[in-house]
């Protein structure tokens, strides 16, 4: 179960501050896949980045299976359970794609994960995640890493940005697979799209920093 | 094994990565003294008779040999220049592994000036594989490579050049000559931390018809090191040639990337491209978002840069 209390978020801009996050409240419950939409600039991301430690709130508590985990760093929560695929993929130098996926999985030896997400390992294996592929192949190499990692907590983040309509299909097929094969995960997806809120148990809607 | 010492061996296999009699034909040379040197059937190994260095003559059509020549100092205050010149014959493919590895634990400066000149027949392959690398508790290992080729026609030459890790002082010289036809890559990975300096200087010159050069240059600078790089491509005729250097700057460390272009031609085409930076902390939660600590994602990304 993960829970957010009260989760407050703000930046200040010269004299201005901007409310971000105005006091979100929710709980995830395992087996569940949940959709959080909105506006641009309603605040999903920053909600994502504050459950995975990127982000700190200004106010709130986040509860990870009964202990607050509101002070641990982006590690501590990766470790605990938590994965965060991110809307704009990093590009690295020096880091290939079998890098990412044995970090994710220290014993990844037959890097499925590539196949699923349509990209052949003879192909992409060994080159580095850099600005040389396209923006749909890097964010295809970052939902292979968050399924290699296999945490508890899945948060994808507009997976469907940058992703051909082809792959956007087999998408829809990997989300649907991965919550009939794990009752004890919770997905969340960042979405603007109709098909996967359709295969979503709840759709939240972010709006003006409020659920 | 020849008789080394502990340390001895560690430098050598850190630098050629062998840790006995290697296959093939090759020199030892341990504190300005040959300890072991071994000709083949194709691979002769010569020492010079007016100076310090060695003659390697490989014949014509040898395929698939390889040649070992590492250098090891592990005498305080030894300072030594040393000469070897390579001549391979037509049609040759070889793996030459040079390289050297410096323990320093006096007061007095270590140095190796070792000065490599390369005549490539025709239709050549060569790859040349070079690491540098110091250790020991003194400060004062200083490694200056002057690494010159000449490449005749249809011949290719792969340089792979390395400083691991620990050298003080380093000034590097890297000079080639193509003809028609030839093809040069020079990867050159370099470290630098502490209060090291190095200086390298690329200049290759495309003199004869579809010569094509590629130079890629990586590194890392840490600490207050200070690192220097001139990469320079003359193109004298219908030619390719393309540089890239890329470095990582940490902590207060200093890097100056000087590439520049010389086209002679109307059909020379040369591309250059620079860029220096430091870690972006994208990079670092990113791999954190997958459980490596913040120092072991910076271990990651700088070991994955200069792999």
């Amino acid at each position: 179960m993960l829970e957010l209390k009260n989760i407050h978020f703000s930046i200040k801009d010269s004299d201005r501050k901007h409310h971000i996050l105005n006091g979100i409240s929710t709980k995830f419950k395992p087996g569940e896949l949940v959709v959080i939409t909105g506006p641009n600039g309603s605040g999903k991301s920053t909600f994502a980045e504050i459950i995975m430690g990127l982000k700190k709130p200004s106010q709130g508590q986040i509860i990870l299976n009964g202990e607050d985990i509101s002070s641990k760093n982006i590690t501590e929560r990766a470790n605990l359970g938590i994965s965060y695929a991110f809307q704009q993929p990093i590009a690295f130098k020096g880091v290939t794609v079998r890098d990412l996926l044995q970090i994710a999985k220290p014993k990844n030896r037959d890097f499925e994960e590539l196949e699923i997400v349509g990209l052949a390992k003879t192909e992409y294996l060994d080159r580095e995640v850099n600005k040389t592929l396209s923006g749909g192949e890097l964010k295809r190499i970052e939902i292979a890493t968050i399924l290699a990692k296999d945490s508890q907590i899945m948060i994808f983040d507009e997976p469907e940005a940058g992703i051909d309509i082809w792959s956007f299909d087999n998408l829809i097929q990997v989300f649907k697979k991965l919550r009939s094969k794990n009752k004890d995960k919770i997905i969340i997806i960042i979405s603007h799209q109709k098909p996967i809120m359709d295969i979503a148990d709840r759709v939240l809607l972010l709006k003006k920093g409020k659920l | 094994m020849m008789d080394l010492d502990e340390i001895e061996k560690d430098l050598l296999k850190q630098v050629a990565d062998i840790s006995g009699i290697p296959a093939g034909a090759y020199n030892f040379r341990v504190n300005g003294k040959s300890i072991g040197r071994k000709s083949t059937v194709n691979i002769d190994v010569k020492p010079k008779t007016t100076k310090s260095g060695i003659d390697v003559f490989i014949k014509a059509n040898t395929k698939k040999d390889v040649v070992h020549i590492p250098v090891i100092l592990s005498k305080s205050g030894h300072k030594e220049t040393v000469y070897n010149d390579f001549y391979i014959g037509d049609n040759s493919e070889v793996t030459i592994v040079a390289g050297c590895g410096i323990y320093n634990c006096g007061v007095q400066n270590s140095i190796h000036d070792g000065v490599h000149v390369f005549h490539v027949g025709k239709n050549c392959k060569v790859k040349y594989i070079e690491k540098h690398y110091g250790t020991g508790p003194s400060q004062g290992k200083i490694l200056n490579p002057t690494t010159k080729l000449h490449l005749d026609e249809s011949s290719y030459v792969e340089l792979e050049l390395e400083q691991i890790a620990g050298v003080d002082s380093t000034n590097r010289l890297t000079q080639a000559t193509l003809q028609k036809d030839a093809k040069i890559e020079i990867i050159e990975k370099l470290l630098t931390h502490g209060r090291q300096t190095a200086k390298s200087n690329i200049k290759v010159i495309l003199n004869g018809k579809n010569s094509t050069a590629n130079i890629v240059s990586r590194s890392v600078a840490r600490d207050i090191s200070k690192q220097d790089f001139k990469l320079h491509i003359v193109g004298k005729t219908t030619c390719r040639g393309h540089s890239e250097c890329d470095a990582i700057i940490m902590d207060k460390a200093k890097v100056i990337a000087t590439p520049s272009l010389d086209a002679k031609s109307l059909n020379a085409e040369l591309i250059h491209e620079a860029a220096i930076g430091k870690i972006a902390g994208a990079e670092i939660n990113k791999l954190m978002t997958l459980g490596l600590t913040s120092t072991e994602a910076e271990a990651q990304i700088i070991n994955g840069f200069l792999k």
